[in-house]
């Protein structure tokens, strides 16, 4: 049908016809998938939802003299980042949080600060606090160094998420008799609410189930700039069940991302704190996808009330690791608000802001329409459905 | 008739004084406690819903004035940062009040003021600190 060279000529002549990953839903409904596929070269995908596993390493430069903060400690304004590296590299997780934080000391504690608010900082231009120690060497003598420093003065500041995007995920309730509070949100004992975090019709890997134009290599918007998949997110799960429209109906694909973090944007990387649980870092992602043939188009105008989630229980199955669904629902209805579970209604609330999934993906149609993005053809594919790569629960051993 | 949502400041000096009961007393007032914090040596701190007819009530309010009581509209407490808010909509089935709505076509999150009886759910429970309180 057309080729992602073709496209991209399209896109240098500014003839490329790009529609949202909302829009191509009417125009498949309205024209058919075959005809729409003729007419459209891209549809863009957004997401923009709290993603623990990101993070995001920096070379901050030498001073003089020389210090080795590799194996020694490294805190970003309080916050301790990894130094298991050469001398000067450190890595900042989004959940990291300053040693003196109460952790749950007085449950349930705010979390106020952690990795993810040190990211949104450095986004903001603003100085950071930087503290190491080390144990000095005859190469690095120093064995202490204090500083202020900013984004731009790094050498490199790199976002390199291990699991972002997830395909599809849990819908969590609360079946026990007290409030629980979780990384899905606080949960009102006997089922008082249902939280879900997808950006459902919008997001990335439900609008390309079978990962046929996503692969290692795609370029992408990544927290407002541009960035790439690099692998297979971690959990990566593509045997999960898939309906009849190959939509998995659980958790299923992730997409490990990187990107030079000095070009996005603090409104599309925002520090995260979940009340009772910790820090996080909430991530804008949107994907183009080529329209390669009417199949991909058919993918791609997936509705909400096609692709289903399972209810889970974070009361008591979630943390002790029962398998078990409570029912299935779709994001029509999760997005209406109320959904029936066993006979009882309960009111839902999202992580995963859908009007925020819309905006990075009509921004992404803008950029590629200007001729400011043109598209990846992906190195190597990510494991498919049929790959046989799964996602295993850990088998504890003693150690003797 | 009259019925507003309001919060009262009362100075550590005016704490032991029955104040409340005056307003159902010598104004004919009703109210509904939604929050109250008191503590010693400190400003006490009380959100109500004061009904009553109008002259009353505020004669009422005067009557607080006039001790030293400050008052304030709740609406004014209780605010969204919208620089911060993303829209996620965690807050919506946490708000006993039902103040938060989703709009059904942009899917942004709306804060209705006048449901709000500032118990003050969002404002641990917001990812992004984007509900702010201002009493």
């Amino acid at each position: 049908m057309r080729t992602i060279a073709e496209i991209n000529q399209k896109i240098k002549k500014g003839s490329v016809v790009v529609v949202t990953a909302e829009e191509i839903i009417d125009l498949v409904a309205r024209k058919g998938a075959k005809k729409a596929s003729q007419e459209v070269d891209v549809v863009t995908t957004g997401t923009f939802g709290p993603m623990c596993s990101s993070g995001a390493y920096f070379n901050i430069g030498h001073s003089k003299p020389k210090i080795k903060i590799g194996g020694g400690s490294c805190k970003l304004n309080d916050v301790p980042a990894y130094t298991g590296f050469a001398a000067v590299d450190i890595f900042l997780g989004a959940t990291a949080l300053p040693d003196d934080d109460p952790r749950n000391k007085v449950y349930p504690v705010e979390f106020k600060y952690g990795g993810g608010h040190v990211i949104q900082e450095l986004l903001e231009g603003k100085d950071i606090r930087l503290e190491a120690t080390s144990y000095g060497t005859d190469c690095y003598p120093r064995k202490k160094l204090e500083t202020l420093i900013k984004l731009e003065d790094l050498n490199e500041a790199v976002l390199f998420n291990i699991r972002n995007c997830y395909q599809n995920y849990n819908v969590a309730v609360n079946l026990s008799e007290k409030m629980i509070y979780t990384y899905m949100g606080a949960l009102k004992p006997q089922m008082g609410n249902a939280n879900y975090c997808s950006a459902g019709q919008l997001s990335p890997l439900l609008k390309d189930p079978l990962y046929k134009t996503i692969g290692i290599g795609t370029r992408i918007f990544l927290g407002g700039g541009i960035g790439y998949v690099a692998w297979q997110g971690t959990q990566h799960n593509p045997m999960a069940p898939r309906k009849e429209n190959q939509v998995p109906s659980s958790g299923a694909g992730t997409l490990a991302v990187i990107g030079d973090l000095k070009q996005m944007k603090a409104q599309w990387l925002r520090g995260t704190s979940m009340l009772g649980y910790g820090v996080s870092l909430t991530v804008g992602i949107g994907i183009p996808i080529p329209i390669l043939s009417e199949e991909i188009c058919a993918y791609a105008a997936v509705r909400d009330e096609e692709i289903y989630a399972q209810v889970v229980d974070y009361g008591s199955d979630y943390p002790q690791a029962v398998t078990r669904s409570l029912g299935e629902v779709n994001y029509a209805q999760l997005k209406s608000g109320k959904i029936t579970v066993q006979g009882k209604e309960i009111p839902t609330g999202a992580l995963s802001s859908y009007s925020r999934a819309k905006e990075i993906a009509e921004e992404l149609k803008s950029w590629i329409k200007d001729g400011e993005f043109v598209l990846s053809e992906p190195v190597a594919g990510l494991p498919g459905a049929e790959s046989g790569y799964k996602f295993k629960p850990l088998k504890e051993r003693p150690i003797q | 008739m009259l019925s507003k949502r309001i919060v009262l400041h009362f100075p550590h000096r005016l704490v032991d004084q029955p104040i409340i009961y005056k307003l159902v007393k010598d104004f004919n007032l009703g109210f509904n406690i939604l929050k109250a914090s008191v503590t010693p040596q400190e400003e006490g701190l009380m959100v109500l819903e004061l009904s009553g007819e109008d002259i009353d009530f505020n004669k009422g309010m005067k009557y607080l004035e006039d001790s030293g009581v400050r008052v304030q509209p709740l609406s004014e407490d209780i605010v969204r940062n919208s620089a911060k808010c993303t829209d996620c909509g965690m807050c919506v089935p946490i708000c006993p009040a039902n103040a938060f709505v989703i709009d059904p076509v942009s899917r942004k999150v709306i804060f209705e003021e006048d449901k709000c009886i500032a118990c003050e759910l969002c404002i641990k429970i917001c990812p992004t600190h984007a509900m702010e309180i201002n009493f």
